[in-house]
């Protein structure tokens, strides 16, 4: 193996092993939307309908890109901002490591999990909510959402180097839960008032839940290019934060 | 002071940095020479972890330069002779320190066996243990360890001994002449008088983000009258101008 190929493998062994052993990590990332699907899916709301689907297929949709959502901000947003605040990630850069290859692991690392809260969460609809769907439509919804997280790991590094270490877990609270409701995740999109329907084209989730909400026959059949471009856009401009936060930080004590 | 007579190992020259309106450091000169362990002494706010910073590329002079190698520290691969242990740098707490060894030789392009790196920093009896697991002394010998894993030609050691017990201390101080033998260099802050004495071929001592005295042990004993380093550091770090002359004799 190539030193570089080594260094990265290595990188996302260690990303992996660090947030498997954190209980207040693995616990709410995967636990929240299984909780979640399990008491309005599969109980409250199963016979309810969006969009011409039932709930427990719908809700999977939104249910899945929002777990998407909140655990690539919590393992990478939350990750770097604690690594700035204990000094290891300043200890870091005095070694001769290829700082790409660090955050190139933690997206891999973060895709992962995300990855892993879609399987679950479509065990549990195909399961215990009757879901059915063809084999290549679910293939696609599991590569749209994985690839997803991807988008908004632009995002989780801006928060990550913008936010302090002790704020940052409040922080991608505070962004996850409005912005995931907003944006038709907790409800489906139909049923929020008109003013919010308006708000949530504006909001990347959307977009990446509408993409998902695509192969189950779902959603508010947005165009998937202009979804694209928004997404697309809105990491742009992540990206463009986290390299002034990062620049910011040369020479403080969080690095 | 003489001209040395190699190239430096790591310098700063007319090196400046300020912190909003405070000034860190002055005008600072500074040569880290090969196969010497250089002591910095100096109070709080003297510039000892500036001088760090600015060494191992985490910083950058607000007017002169840094240099490791010859090169800017900035550079990843100035970095690849250095092995750096700073003041913070907590390191994550479910990872064992074999895991964290291994990943920090890989940023290496000639590290130290795994195995080497663990005896030499003697830390053999707890590199399977999770670093949140270990006490304090033994996270700080474990952090010693990563930055001897890359088998680098200098060490900068900020504070490595701070909290330390005195066996932990001592076998910090073996390992740092293990290294030094071998023909590497070391530079190192500290706060403990005697810990400078006792390792250093060479003490800087700075004040204000100045050096107001550089020399042997014996040398700024000398400077300062002839009494012990202890008194020889309050004298000459509490009033810099008369320093500056005993400096100059003794060099």
């Amino acid at each position: 193996m190539s030193p570089a190929s080594r260094t990265f493998a290595l990188e996302v062994r260690t990303e992996f092993q660090k947030l498997i052993r954190q209980p207040g990590f693995a616990l709410p990332t995967l636990g929240f939307p299984l909780m979640f699907y399990s008491l309005f899916a599969l109980t409250l709301a199963r016979q309810g309908h969006a969009g011409g689907l039932g709930f427990p297929t719908y809700l999977l949709g939104t249910y899945a890109t929002f777990g998407v959502f909140s655990t690539t901000l919590l393992a990478v947003g939350v990750g770097v901002a604690l690594e700035r605040g204990q000094g290891w990630l300043q200890l870091r850069r005095t070694t001769p490591m290829p700082l790409l290859t660090y955050f190139a692991a933690k997206g891999l690392v973060s895709a992962g999990f995300a990855l892993l809260v879609v399987l679950a969460l479509s065990a549990l609809a195909v399961g215990f909510g009757g879901v059915h769907l063809p084999l290549w439509s679910w293939l696609r919804f599991v590569a749209i959402l994985t690839a997803g997280s991807l988008s908004f790991t632009a995002l989780a590094l801006a928060v990550g180097y913008l936010a302090g270490p002790g704020s940052a877990p409040a922080v991608v609270n505070l962004i996850t839960l409005p912005v995931g409701f907003c944006s038709g995740l907790w409800l489906p999109i139909e049923l929020l008032p008109k003013l919010l329907q308006k708000v949530a084209v504006a909001l990347p989730p959307y977009h990446l839940g509408q993409l998902a909400l695509a192969p189950l026959e779902a959603g508010r059949r947005e165009s998937p290019i202009l979804s694209l471009a928004v997404l697309a856009l809105f990491s742009a401009l992540c990206l463009g934060a986290a390299r002034f936060g990062y620049l910011r930080d040369r020479g403080r004590t969080y690095g | 002071m003489p001209e040395p007579q190699e190239a430096p190992v790591a310098a700063l020259k007319e090196a400046t940095q300020k912190y909003g309106s405070v000034l860190a450091l002055d005008r600072l000169d500074l040569a880290i020479r090969p196969a010497e362990v250089l002591a910095l002494l100096g109070p709080n706010g003297a510039g000892k972890t500036t001088t760090i910073q600015l060494l191992v590329g985490l910083a950058r002079p607000a007017s002169g330069s840094a240099r490791l190698f010859g090169l800017d520290p900035r550079k990843r691969s100035a970095r690849q002779r250095l092995g750096a242990m700073l003041q913070v740098g907590k390191v994550p707490e479910t990872l064992s320190i074999r895991e964290l060894i291994q990943l920090f030789s890989s940023y290496y392009p000639n590290p130290l066996a795994l195995d080497e790196t663990i005896r030499r920093a003697g830390i053999g009896e707890f590199a399977d243990r999770r670093f949140g697991r270990l006490s304090g002394g033994q996270q700080r010998r474990a952090q010693f360890g990563l930055a001897l894993c890359g088998n680098p030609d200098l060490l900068v050691l900020d504070e490595p001994t701070t909290g330390l017990d005195v066996e932990s201390r001592r076998a910090l101080w073996a390992a740092v002449r293990a290294f030094r033998a071998r023909g590497g260099s070391v530079l190192l802050t500290t706060h403990h008088i005697e810990e400078a004495d006792a390792l250093a071929d060479r003490i800087v001592l700075l004040a204000r983000g100045r050096q107001v005295a550089s020399g042997t042990p014996d040398e700024i004993k000398t400077a300062a009258g002839g009494v012990s380093l202890e008194e020889a550091y309050l004298a000459l770090t509490a009033d810099p101008a008369h320093a500056t002359d005993s400096c100059q004799e003794a060099a």
